[in-house]
């Protein structure tokens, strides 16, 4: 296995581009390692991209949240400006794995993993949140939702890599939640999660996006829903027609975390919870 | 294969060795340097028991390459007595019983040491949250909780002078 460390952005994309075999890319490592580790990958090059700067960048750009490729989750969950302005996101991201994990992490990471149950990735699709890609012919930017293939894919070509994540900023009078369930109280992978994102205007919600993850091979956008909760308050018949619509959008597996049954109902329920969450933060921001 | 050469501080000393690029810094540290302090539990970031502190923040030796150790700074269990007296979490550790087989030890020393670095006045809840990554299957945590706040205290006495 070859290792690469360049120092540049550019020297990065000679060197992913120009290689022909099999190759990951080596953030904080955390997946990979462990992949690499139990044969589950057996890359013929590694190239670690934490030696370039401009992938450490966490700062605004142009109406953009620009978080770099090589940001640990801890820089995330400690960036007050940040969290006050997209909580969910950060509650996201926080969720993943211990201190030690949080300290290598990255979201971006998280999100090139492309498990179904990331927590890092219903909250970054509620917030209309897009990937900027560089590649052999330049760069591209992308929305995160149609990034996502499937389990473990991303649309990306053999020469390509996600090299920031682009978080618009926060309207105002909205705000954001990200929940998960999980059968204990830490370090679990979500059963399932699901992120908020809505604006307020005279106490009612003008515009909701909602998105169920760990219930499907990716994220799912619960439009219909969406659409219910809008000109409402979340009064008790719109909340109980919401978890309904919820539990039948979602489509999930059985495995050993949950039952078809139970993931749907739970669906529906964390559905709730997140839009009352992020509802009493958009009203406390307006 | 072709080996890479990698210098870095390992608890205050410049150090090299030549290492597989497939090799974690755990197997570096167990292997190359001698200092089988670091213990390998899981070996994929469940256990904490590999923990080392990296550039400051604590970190799993087992899901680091050995090759990403070049040009950083690296405490191990092994730097954390010095001079032959015991760091106050080693000592408290002892004072509370706070540990039986000892596997676990170094790496919950560890990450206590980062807790302590950042927030010398952490409550319960916070103590057992920054510790979640680091599993006992042993002593249980109450010992291992009383003894990390029992030093945190000691270190805000200290700090203040009394």
């Amino acid at each position: 296995m070859k290792y690469e460390a360049p120092e540049t952005i550019d020297q990065a994309i000679d060197i992913y581009s120009k290689f022909n075999g099999s190759k990951k890319i080596l953030a904080g490592g955390t997946d990979v390692l462990v992949q690499l580790r139990t044969d589950i990958v057996r890359p013929e090059m590694v190239m670690n991209i934490k030696k370039i700067n401009s992938l450490h960048e966490f700062c605004i750009v142009d109406g953009y949240w620009k978080i770099g490729a090589a940001v640990s989750a801890s820089k995330i969950t400690k960036n007050t400006a940040f969290i006050s302005e997209w909580p969910g996101i950060a509650e996201g991201v926080g969720l993943i794995g211990s201190t030690q994990i949080q300290n290598r992490a990255t979201l971006v990471g998280n999100l090139s993993n492309a498990s179904p149950a990331a927590d890092g990735i219903p909250a970054l699709v509620a917030a209309n949140a897009k990937v900027e890609i560089v590649g052999q012919q330049g760069s591209r930017v992308k929305d995160v939702y149609s990034l996502i293939e499937g389990p473990g894919k991303l649309h990306l070509s053999k020469d390509e890599f996600i090299t920031h994540i682009l978080i618009p900023l926060q309207r105002d009078r909205s705000a954001d939640c990200y929940l998960r369930f999980i059968p204990r109280t830490e370090m679990d992978i979500a059963v399932v999660g699901c992120g908020v994102n809505l604006s307020v205007k005279n106490q009612s919600i003008s515009s909701a996006k909602i998105v169920l993850g760990a219930v499907g091979p990716k994220v799912i956008f619960a439009d219909e829903a969406a659409e219910l909760v809008l000109n409402s308050r979340l009064d008790k018949d719109v909340i109980l027609k919401l978890q309904r619509m919820c539990e039948e959008i979602a489509t999930p597996i059985s495995d050993k975390r949950g039952s078809i049954r139970f993931r749907r109902q739970v669906a529906g329920v964390l559905a709730k919870r997140a839009l009352q969450k992020a509802y009493a933060r958009a009203l406390e921001v307006s | 294969m072709k080996k890479v050469h990698v210098s870095t501080t390992i608890n205050g000393t410049l150090k090299e060795f030549l290492c597989d690029t497939r090799e974690t810094l755990l197997d570096a540290l167990r292997d190359h340097m001698l200092l089988t302090g670091t213990k390998e539990g899981c070996g994929t970031g469940d256990c904490g028991s590999c923990s080392v502190i990296f550039d400051g923040d604590v970190i799993c030796s087992c899901l680091t390459l050995a090759a990403e150790a070049e040009g950083r700074n690296i405490e191990t269990i092994e730097g954390m007595a010095e001079g032959g007296e015991l760091h106050v979490l080693q000592k408290k550790f002892l004072e509370h019983a706070a540990l039986q087989c000892g596997i676990c030890t170094p790496g919950i020393l560890m990450a206590s040491k980062a807790l302590l670095k950042k927030n010398n006045n952490p409550s319960e809840e916070e103590a057992r949250f920054w510790l979640a990554g680091n599993l006992c299957r042993c002593t249980g945590y109450d010992k291992i909780i009383n003894a990390v706040l029992d030093a945190a205290r000691e270190i805000r006495e200290e700090s203040d002078g009394v």
